[in-house]
């Protein structure tokens, strides 16, 4: 089977994120990038699918230069080959965008069943699953915490939040996962160094016959007219507890009308 | 005025949700707002609609809406788009409203502004979302270029307010196409079916954290929740520990929720956390660990042991419900 990962790189979400003054974007240079959270879910579930059905993960990522460590950190968790798209076009992209830009790297290199995580930490817009389902005209398998494959069904367990939905669907197909569908596993030593060793594709705008015009911050359908930093909240007031902690709280809340 | 589309969420029985109420209240800013309705129960969730003055309400009863995944809805929504030429479309900013207005963006070509929590018509008469990023460390003002806007509106950011509407209903004739119908829903298992209120709808909301110690010890925040009628969260740590379910993880991945009231008990407020809760409008914070950057947020915080303070405030809670 032929699994592609989608793999974003995101700037930790230990640390401060800021947007650039100049445009807009998020500033992607002076904070590190890792691998989003959730899409470790989504290589870890790929690797499983492909370890109990055959066939080889490829991981696509669509970022800079700088987002070849987030893909050398996937293929050495086991991903087989990676694909890089890469072109300054691209920056700023919004969601519209870049589904645009990862479904046509999809249909140019093929794919059996593509895996994302369900969102992404920086924008968490959590609509690319469903835009590349529509794009690819697949059905969209998403939002799952257990993924069944059973010849060319996929069934999973679509979370919502008072339970969840069973839902099936015929390869090929686009699954996305929730966190803790799984434990995703730590690269060994051995991962490494293989990962030095495994094929990463670049791939330019032109290499997937996307006009430049229909991607990046000049040409996106969203636009972030002005932004500022939130104003920090007014200090509070904070108490030590002297045998009196509970009913202090309880006064503020009855103040506040809360009770 | 021109049409704005408003998703109803509403349960099969009827039963319209809250956040329905407020996207009417945001809808009515921007032009006259029409209800779209998929599936049954409109009959008894019409008045509520009225009450907050929706004009019109398309109503498209089909049993595609819950048999497959999202497509249906999103490929009705395009056709009213079409039919309608509306000035927005707001959904509920849920996951799975999220999904519809990515896959109506597709379809139609326009621009879809996520996680707003507040909506204005913009200086040059465009809606203007206000989107908080990175956990609301940065207030961010979106507008929509291209297209039709479809806003994605985060629960309980707006109050709803009520307003007279006519509630005209307008059946829609609809069929999914076969490309609607790939991903299909053949069982639905409820498994949480408390009595608290949703976590990203509810007014109060109680979260736990490292501090409680082990799941016997989460024990205690649900109570401090049924005090209050609150929604109960909990803090990465605690779902990573399995002291309680993931669903109701709040933070940077997990659920962000905009309370009244939203009570942090025994959590330091990482980054992690900050990002799921800091727009909340009231914060009160309980840790024995003075330093904890929770409390740099709290408008109220108590340093101690949340095993004593936490009964305490119970008992307190109750003596004033007795009065």
């Amino acid at each position: 089977m032929n699994i592609v990962v989608c793999v974003k790189q995101v700037p930790d979400t230990e640390v401060e994120r800021t947007l650039r003054p100049g445009d807009s974007t998020l500033d992607r240079v002076s904070v590190d990038g890792v691998i989003n959270y959730i899409d470790e879910f989504a290589i870890e579930e790929g690797l499983k699918i492909a370890e109990a059905q055959g066939g080889e993960v490829t991981i696509l990522t669509m970022g800079p230069e700088k987002a070849a460590e987030s893909i050398r950190k996937a293929l050495s968790m086991g991903a087989h080959k990676a694909v890089h798209l890469v072109d300054d076009g691209l920056a700023g992209s919004d969601a519209l965008e870049t589904s645009l830009a990862l479904a046509a790297v999809l249909q140019s290199i093929g794919f059996d069943l593509v895996i994302l995580g369900s969102e992404s930490t920086d924008a968490r817009t959590g609509m690319i699953p469903a835009m590349l389902a529509e794009r690819l005209g697949v059905p969209q398998l998403t939002l799952a915490n257990k993924v069944d494959i059973s010849g060319t069904d996929v069934s999973i367990r679509r979370v919502s939040d008072d339970g969840y939905s069973v839902v099936t669907g015929s390869l090929p197909a686009v699954v996305s996962v929730v966190e803790k569908t799984n434990e995703p596993r730590y690269p060994t030593f051995k991962g490494i160094m293989a990962a030095k060793k495994k094929p990463v594709q670049k791939l330019s705008l032109a290499d997937i016959s996307v006009d430049a015009s229909s991607v990046g911050l000049a040409n996106a359908a969203s636009w972030v007219a002005d932004f500022a930093a939130r104003p920090p909240r007014a200090a509070g007031v904070v108490v030590k507890d002297e045998g009196d902690g509970g009913s202090k709280a309880a006064a503020f809340l009855a103040e506040r009308k809360f009770i | 005025m021109a049409e704005v589309l408003v998703l109803a969420e509403h349960s099969d029985s009827g039963e319209v949700k809250k956040v329905t109420c407020e996207l009417l209240t945001a809808a009515r800013r921007l032009g006259s707002p029409s209800v779209v309705w998929t599936g049954s129960g409109v009959e008894a969730g019409v008045a509520r609609l009225a009450e907050f003055g929706a004009e019109k309400v398309y109503v498209a009863d089909s049993p595609d809406f819950s048999g497959y995944v999202v497509a249906p809805t999103a490929e009705l929504l395009a056709s009213l788009v079409a039919s309608a030429s509306p000035a927005a479309v707001l959904v509920a900013g849920t996951t799975e409203g999220k999904e519809i207005a990515g896959r109506l963006a597709v379809k139609t070509g326009s621009g879809v502004l996520t996680d707003a929590v507040n909506v204005t018509v913009g200086p040059d008469g465009a809606p203007l979302a206000e989107q908080p990023n990175f956990g609301g460390a940065i207030t961010v003002h979106s507008v929509v270029k291209a297209g039709t806007p479809i806003i994605a509106l985060r629960p309980n950011a707006i109050s709803a307010e009520v307003a007279a509407g006519a509630a005209a209903i307008e059946p829609v004739a609809f069929t999914a196409s076969d490309a609607a119908k790939a991903a299909v829903v053949s069982d639905r298992v409820i498994t949480e079916k408390g009595e608290r209120p949703a976590l990203t709808e509810a007014s109060i909301v109680v979260s736990g954290g490292r501090g409680t110690g082990s799941a016997d010890g989460f024990g205690i925040i649900e109570k401090l929740a049924d005090a209050l009628g609150a929604a109960v969260g909990a803090s990465r740590a605690v779902t990573d520990a399995g002291w309680y379910p993931h669903a109701f993880q709040v933070g940077q991945t997990g659920k962000t929720v905009s309370p009244q009231l939203y009570m942090a008990v025994g959590i330091s407020g990482a980054i992690q956390h900050r990002a799921g809760m800091q727009t909340s409008k009231t914060i009160i914070a309980v840790n024995k660990d003075a330093e904890a950057p929770i409390f740099e947020v709290a408008d109220f915080g108590v340093v101690g042991d949340l095993f004593t303070v936490v009964p305490q405030l119970i008992e307190e809670i109750d003596k004033r419900k007795e009065i």
